[in-house]
């Protein structure tokens, strides 16, 4: 009697398992290098956050998709008025919060105005500075009214910044996020993983995932580990680049490598002497051979560029020549501006792998023509602190990974103290164009005149480098945000 | 020993009021604000200052020094500045994976050393005696995260036994997560064990020259009857110091550890919390394990007073 | 000269002296020459295997190992030597002091303060003292100085205690001498054993100090080599290039272990109480 229940359970137990071996997988493990301080991305956000909830938890009325387009989100349609002043939305019917409360234009004025409002803590605020009314026209409708023609509004409102949120959900989105997306908040293991599940009620195309787990893996070691141990199913933004022919080699990964909206540049202290006179900024320019630093810290990943402006764009020129690597170019400019023996100056490099590697081959390059660097290798909140907003620095080294910022060149308090007149009146016109063959003219324009005052060392563009499961279908190559859209991930076992 | 007991109670009293009051000066010092960390570099300066109001880093230091203090008296060890949930949540959290690491790696370690140390003591000067002191002078100059290392190639990347590291959380059984804890304890053991060994060895044969075992000796036993029955029991006293020693430096040093192994534990939370400036974790964790260590001596002092009265009449 | 005698007679004495005197000789010729420069970047021959050209290979920017792990030794040695003579310069002092007037306040503030110093986990202190003050090869040295203090004050005054009952002390303090000439003329000379052994011994914690600080990267700063911040660098190409994770370690060892193996020797040789218990 034993012997036969035995062995009926041992057969039920292979039926089981079989059963289940045969059922496609519908469960996730993503690999993340930061953990997001919180969830809630329209108060006080860090990239991480976006990096969880965008497209997956929370929508807004426009969003980016994979190739960096802009499509509808929350907003079904749109209309402009002639002066660019007046924006009408229709929104989408029958869409509900997580918690079952409906979203409506109500929402969508909450969300707009709490962002703009004086003590928001979001830190985008200046996307929505330009906004001087938003109004609740019907359910379905809002109608806003901006202070002044932007063409770049649509954009805007797609960043995970711009989000729409509850106000009966508000207060607890740092830990509790509730948003109008295909995946629901579950559980956050502080310091390890946050799960997302499925929402069934979602309004449009269900995702084909069951459940997705982030897990926090921030040293390049570990994540090697972890993504070989097959611990991760994919890892977006793997963080070092020298294992990629590894996973390359192996049957069970994929490598994708694709483009991102990150600048890296060696930013320059445009107010700092010696660094004031352009000659200087110049002979820098000259001195770096940026496909060496792609070589030595990124392993070959990434596209040398000459401006800030990412090559991908079909606005971008092509201006690498005009800093091309001269070595002795780099020595003579300096004799010229009065360094005939060079000087010294400070690096400091926050922690990514592209600064520190970066920075390191760089000073060597530097120490060639007479530039001696002393280098600080900083964390964040130190970087933070002495460079951005202490203005305490010579140069550094940083990628800014928000897409179309070559705005950032007309603020003159900006951390590397760029301040032309004709620069920043080139950006008014460039908000007030909405003609697309304007912007184009403006923005070619913009990208030559950074260019040719050597504003700042311009490196490469960062990879976006993604690995994954051989089996893996639907994962973003590109970065044209900050993102890691589950919406239509899917196992193909 | 009343009287002794509470002149040390008294002296750990005041010991813990000096580090309370050390660490919040040290940590106030450390420049950084959480709030520009936080908010990254598109911020605007009206919405730092917002944060700042939020998290309540406008009132002065004596006030929050005193907030603080009153606070873990109660168990409250505040909010934490990056993930907005009670510190002493977070604590808990980490503590269960740091807490049984501690325990695993001291274990391993007293498993290795005891036998070892106890082996070669009996056979000094012998070939086992000479080999058992050249492997603990290896372990002991091997750095443990050098050793870490090696294990994750050999054992996780090339023979896939353990997984590289992380943790699945005790809910997810007892025995897979004893697993994950196994590389990370080992690399934590090797150079205690190492250490451990050496002490027990030379308390031993420092015991066995003692007259009592000579008179022991001259009433009939054996070497090893005398060992086993008497050098043992007074040669644990330093060795147990050892490790309560150990045991604090366990808790506290495993932080390249579990940086190594992701193991989401105290000592990573500190690293990420000196990063992230979340300047109440690091004052509460790191308050934290000096309570550890100090209450660990007192008890050791006290332990050693009640089995020796000579020692009751230090300061 | 009869020491220098037992002195190459201890094998653990001309082992460890050997090893260390390998890197510390390797540490001074880095002073005037290496194989390859270690401030020049060749990438095009980065990752290269050992050869006859490059005997430990190069790294990751295409310098050349076997140099970086001679000006490596520099910064160990530099950084383990200041820090050891901090702990003693200030902790042999403290330790006489409180020796001297033993327990009275001054005794008690200094052995708690010891106790305190003790009781807090030094590596979170140093990565503190850091995030403060910037990393850096001195901050190391400071980081690493702290803890070095009391564990010289407790064992100036733990062995300064057992002289004080001394006759030859008995009778310098009835010729009129005060505590501060007794400390320093009578006791000090006799610790002198005792502070050269711990002294090798801190020596060696000293460069493992050293090492952990470089690996989490707050000792010294590119472009100095670092043992440490060689280890660290090495890990994620450890898989295709363990040369890379296999030098810098044993070199490490091999030093640490040296200096361990000397100090043992000199216990035994300058101890003649504790020879007993060593052999």
């Amino acid at each position: 009697m034993k012997h036969l229940s035995i062995k009926l359970a041992m057969a039920s137990a292979l039926a089981i398992t079989a059963g289940m071996a045969s059922a496609e997988t519908k469960d996730i493990t993503i690999g993340m290098q930061l953990e997001p301080p919180h969830l809630d991305p329209t108060g006080a956000a860090a990239g991480a956050i976006d990096s969880v909830v965008y497209a997956n938890i929370f929508e807004g009325l426009t969003r980016f998709d994979a190739s960096g387009a802009i499509l509808p989100a929350l907003a079904e349609s749109w209309t402009i008025s002639d002066d660019g002043l007046t924006y009408t939305f229709s929104l989408r019917a029958g869409v509900k919060f997580h918690d079952g409360t409906s979203m409506d234009s109500e929402d969508v004025k909450f969300s707009l105005d709490r962002a703009r409002a004086e003590e928001s803590t979001n830190a985008q605020k200046a996307l929505f500075t330009g906004i001087d009314t938003v109004e609740a026209v019907d359910a379905t409708t809002v109608r806003i009214t901006l202070s002044a023609p932007n063409g770049a509004f649509l954009f805007n409102l797609a960043w995970g910044d711009a989000v729409i949120v509850a106000p009966e959900s508000i207060d607890n989105a740092k830990t509790n996020p509730i948003g109008t997306g295909p995946f629901v908040f579950t559980n956050w293991v502080q310091g390890d993983n946050i799960t997302i599940t499925k929402n069934a009620d979602y309004w449009g195309t269900p995702a084909k995932l069951d459940s997705a787990t982030f897990k926090f893996i921030s040293d390049p070691v570990a994540a090697f580990a972890a993504v070989m141990a097959e611990d991760v199913d994919a890892f977006p933004g793997y963080p070092a680049p020298e294992n990629l022919p590894q996973f390359e080699a192996d049957p069970r990964f994929q490598v994708l490598v694709g483009s991102t909206e990150g600048e890296t540049i060696l930013a320059i202290n445009n107010k700092l002497p010696p660094f004031d006179d352009v000659k200087v900024r110049e002979a820098v320019a000259h001195a770096i051979d940026r496909q060496a630093i792609i070589d030595g810290a990124m392993f070959g990943l990434g596209t040398p560029i000459g401006t800030h402006f990412a090559p991908h764009n079909p606005d971008y020129v092509d201006l690498t020549a005009q800093s091309a690597y001269d070595p002795e170019l780099s020595k003579s400019l300096l004799a010229e501006a009065g360094y005939p023996d060079g000087f010294t100056t400070t690096l400091k490099l926050p922690p990514p792998s592209y600064a520190r590697r970066g920075g390191e081959i760089i000073a060597a390059q530097l120490r060639e023509v007479g530039i001696n660097v002393e280098i600080s290798n900083l964390e964040w909140a130190q970087w933070l602190e002495q460079v951005f907003r202490g203005y305490d620095f010579g140069l550094t080294i940083v990628s800014h990974t928000e897409p179309m910022d070559i705005g950032i060149y007309a603020r003159p308090d900006y951390y590397f103290q760029y301040d032309s007149a004709v620069f920043q009146a080139l950006m008014v016109g460039l908000n007030a164009a909405t003609d697309a063959d304007d912007r184009t003219e403006i923005l070619q324009a913009a990208q030559r005149m950074i260019a040719d005052d050597y504003v700042n060392g311009y490196l490469f563009q960062l990879a976006s480098t993604t690995v994954a499961n051989a089996n893996i279908v639907g994962l973003w190559q590109n970065a044209p945000t900050q993102a890691t859209d589950l919406t239509a991930v899917y196992w193909n076992d | 020993m009343l009287r002794y007991s509470l002149k040390r109670l008294l002296s750990l009293g005041v010991s813990l009021l000096a580090a309370s009051a050390v660490i919040f000066l040290a940590i106030e010092v450390v420049p950084g604000d959480p709030a520009s960390y936080m908010l990254g570099i598109n911020a605007q300066p009206d919405t730092i200052a917002a944060l700042r109001a939020e998290l309540g880093l406008n009132v002065s230091a004596f006030e929050r020094y005193i907030t603080w203090v009153t606070g873990m008296l109660t168990g409250d060890f505040g909010i934490s500045y990056t993930y907005r949930t009670p510190v002493v949540d977070m604590i808990g959290d980490r503590i269960l994976i740091s807490l049984p690491l501690a325990i695993y790696a001291l274990t391993l370690s007293t498993l290795i050393a005891f036998p070892a140390g106890i082996l070669a003591a009996s056979k000094r000067g012998s070939a086992t005696d000479v080999s058992i002191m050249g492997a603990t002078q290896l372990g002991v100059a091997i750095p443990n995260f050098w050793f870490a290392m090696l294990l994750v190639v050999f054992f996780a990347i090339n023979l896939r036994w353990f997984s590289a590291g992380g943790f699945p959380g005790w809910d997810k059984g007892f025995f897979v997560s004893m697993k994950a804890l196994t590389l990370p304890a080992i690399a934590l053991a090797l150079p205690q064990a190492s250490i451990l060994a050496r002490v027990m060895r030379s308390a031993l044969i420092d015991t066995m020259n003692e007259d009592f075992i000579r008179t022991a000796r001259a009433k009939g036993l054996t070497k090893r009857q005398a060992l086993w029955r008497h050098a043992l029991r007074n040669a644990m006293i330093p060795v147990l110091t050892i490790i309560g020693l150990q045991f604090s430096f366990l808790m506290a040093g495993a932080i390249i550890i579990e940086n190594v192994f992701f193991l989401p534990g105290l000592g990573r939370l500190v690293f990420q919390s000196i990063s992230q400036r979340d300047l109440i974790v690091v004052e509460s964790v790191v308050m934290l394990l000096v309570f550890a260590v100090v209450v660990v001596t007192f008890i050791v002092d006290i332990a050693y007073a009640a089995v020796d009265p000579r020692l009751r009449g230090r300061s | 000269m009869q020491f220098v005698k037992a002195a190459l007679r201890n094998r653990s004495f001309m082992i460890g002296a050997s090893l260390a005197a390998i890197f510390i000789g390797a540490a001074l010729i880095s002073f005037l020459w290496t194989p390859f420069d270690v401030t020049k970047l060749d990438i095009p021959n980065k990752l290269q295997k050992p050869s006859g050209l490059h005997w430990f290979g190069t790294d990751h920017f295409g310098r050349d190992i076997f140099s970086m792990i001679m000006v490596g030794a520099r910064t160990s040695i530099a950084v383990a030597v200041v820090a050891v003579g901090i702990g003693i310069i200030l902790g042999v002092p403290l330790g006489l002091a409180a020796a001297a007037r033993k327990d009275s306040l001054l005794d008690e503030i200094i052995m708690r303060t010891n106790d305190l110093v003790f009781a807090f986990p030094a590596l979170l202190i140093a990565i503190m003292i850091t995030a403060v003050f910037g990393p850096s090869a001195i901050n190391a040295i400071i980081a690493i100085g702290i803890f070095n203090i009391p564990v010289f004050a407790r064992l100036t005054r733990g062995a300064a205690l057992s002289l004080w009952t001394r006759d030859f002390v008995l009778s310098a303090r009835v010729a009129g001498k005060n505590a501060t000439r007794i400390s320093f003329e009578h006791i000090l000379p006799n610790i002198l054993n005792l502070l050269i052994v711990q002294g090798s011994i801190q020596f060696s914690l000293g460069i493992l100090a050293e090492a952990g600080l470089s690996y989490v990267g707050l000792g010294a700063q590119p472009p100095i080599p670092s043992w440490g911040r060689m280890l660290a660098e090495s890990q994620t190409m450890i898989s295709f290039a363990p040369h890379l994770a296999i030098f810098p370690g044993m070199a490490i060892v091999l030093t640490v272990l040296g200096l361990n193996l000397m100090g043992d020797g000199l216990r035994d040789l300058l101890d003649p109480r504790l020879r007993r218990s060593r052999t």
